[in-house]
């Protein structure tokens, strides 16, 4: 009995915010219906809902989302493979890295998506320009959190591998990547949120691809509920995405 | 910037030297690539033509209307996205409760891509400049309300304590214990608000427009005047760049170290 009292307080919380959301959604149908909220600018929930199953139909958004995904999963590997090992050379060639480190960093401030234009001349309007924004606009956390890592290996260890002679290499592989693989985890993560960030919001802004353009295609033909269904779509995959990465970074971390 | 023993050890003159030497890389190999003809006409223009365009862009007054038209729809995303963002933060963070009931919300819709909005934002405020501002203030309010509810739970409850032996009534409590100690989560978190406001607003203006810095990218583009297209994308991320810095040193100097990572 106190048990179960106990389990519902700590669930309250969660319950009301769920409460919320649902009245949230239950206050605009009603509101919509009853004329104080234009329905030729916001549809109503029911009718968004209700549009779910019609783009999966007609609109194909299963593989839609296969494409953006597809792209997505291009510029993490693109990201993985040129950023990680920038961030070890970085760690590796000290005075570089006391160099460039600042500029990296003002990199990662500087809104570089802004450059798609740029690519759209140097790619043309393909899933190249696309690819290659994801992955610049992940390259610096992938960057700084390898080196970050790198450097926060623990001297204990490092005096351990000296004990035991170990070449320059050796040390590299067994030693100081390993200790860094939580952080590197974690700049990766970080480079495949703006990655795919950038990859819908490109596909959208150039009218081009997966669900970035469907989005645009519907504004244009200018049906809300499914535009609406479109918008939940995405930011439920973004989010189960997100919570998928952060999943997997809590099972790689170390129990401290 | 962590620095680790060895760095201060490297002297001053070397980094510079360093520094100088990768720029110069850089810019040879810029300009070797422009010269060598491997790519397009003009997609690479040679250096002396991007300063030209550069020249031009800041010589001449529309720059200034549309820097201003940009300047003052982030200013305004900034001030709405931000000022709500502060609130929901400091509501979000005193109240243990409501912070668990609804910032897991806020938490996952943060780094969702926000330019898929504009459509909703342009049905709402119209093709103006009320939808760009929306877009910012959006773009915006998420990292704020984030970034202060985690300041909040972050003050030392020893403060809070000596507020309340010295029975300060609760104006002064918020004046003397909670503000200045969350004046640094509070500055980095506007930093990085100030960031995707800053995109939010320009993609917003790529994307449909007839004023502002990101009108002028993607109207250089439809000309194909490839040197005004890089004078405007330096401009743009000097801009940035030096105001992330500027509010970064804000939070570091005056409210102690500054608070990592409010995104998570």
């Amino acid at each position: 009995m106190m048990r179960a009292l106990a389990r519902t307080l700590r669930a309250a919380p969660g319950l009301v915010g769920l409460a919320s959301l649902a009245g949230f959604i239950l206050a605009v149908e009603a509101l919509i219906r009853v004329g104080a909220i234009n329905r030729y600018v916001v549809p109503l929930p029911s009718e968004v809902g209700a549009a779910l199953p019609r783009i999966v139909a007609e609109e194909d958004v299963v593989g839609r989302f296969l494409t953006t995904a597809g792209e997505a999963a291009a510029a993490s590997l693109l990201l993985a493979a040129v950023g990680i090992p920038l961030g070890v050379l970085l760690y590796r060639w000290r005075i570089v890295c006391v160099a460039v480190e600042s500029w990296v960093g003002a990199m990662a401030a500087a809104p570089l998506v802004l450059v798609y234009p740029l690519f759209l001349v140097i790619f043309g309007r393909t899933a190249l320009t696309i690819v290659a924004i994801g992955f610049v606009a992940g390259l610096a956390p992938v960057i700084l959190n390898t080196l970050e890592g790198l450097r926060a290996t623990r001297k204990v260890l490092i005096d351990m591998g000296r004990s035991f002679k170990l070449s320059h290499a050796q040390r590299f592989w067994k030693i100081e990547l390993p200790s860094a693989l939580p952080s590197i985890f974690t700049g990766l993560r970080l480079g495949l949120i703006f990655a795919l960030i950038n990859v819908v919001g490109v596909e959208f802004l150039i009218n081009f691809g997966g669900l970035g353009q469907l989005i645009n295609d519907l504004a244009e033909r200018y049906d809300l509920p499914a535009m609406y269904a479109t918008i939940g779509c995405v930011v439920l995959v973004s989010v189960l995405f997100f919570m998928g990465l952060e999943r997997i970074e809590r099972w790689l971390r170390p129990v401290a | 910037m962590a620095a680790t023993g060895g760095v201060k050890a490297l002297k001053r003159r070397h980094v510079v030297a360093a520094r100088l030497v990768i720029a110069g890389g850089l810019l040879t190999l810029w300009e070797s690539l422009a010269r060598s003809g491997v790519l397009y006409e003009g997609v690479v223009p040679q250096l002396a033509v991007i300063g030209r365009g550069l020249a031009e862009l800041v010589a001449a007054p529309p720059f200034y209307a549309n820097l201003q038209a940009t300047g003052g729809e982030v200013a305004l995303a900034l001030a709405i996205g931000g000022g709500a963002g502060l609130l929901a933060g400091l509501v979000l963070g005193a109240s243990r409760f409501l912070g668990r009931a609804f910032e897991p919300y806020l938490y996952y819709l943060g780094p969702t891509p926000k330019i898929i909005l504009f459509p909703v934002m342009i049905m709402w405020f119209g093709t103006g400049p009320g939808s760009k501002v929306a877009m910012g203030a959006v773009s915006c309010f998420f990292p704020v309300a984030l970034g202060v509810a985690a300041g909040m739970r972050r003050i030392d409850a020893v403060l809070i304590k000596v507020g309340r032996s010295f029975r300060a009534d609760a104006l002064q409590m918020a004046l003397k214990i909670y503000l200045p100690a969350i004046r640094a989560p509070v500055v980095t978190s506007f930093r990085l608000g100030l960031g995707v406001a800053i995109i939010g607003v320009l993609l917003a203006e790529t994307k449909l427009s007839n004023r502002g810095l990101g009108f002028m990218v993607i109207d250089a583009y439809a000309r194909f005047d490839m040197p005004m297209m890089y004078a405007l994308i330096i401009v743009v991320f000097v801009l940035a760049v030096a105001m992330n810095t500027g509010l970064s040193r804000l939070a570091r100097e005056r409210g102690g170290p500054s608070t990592p990572g409010a995104m998570g």
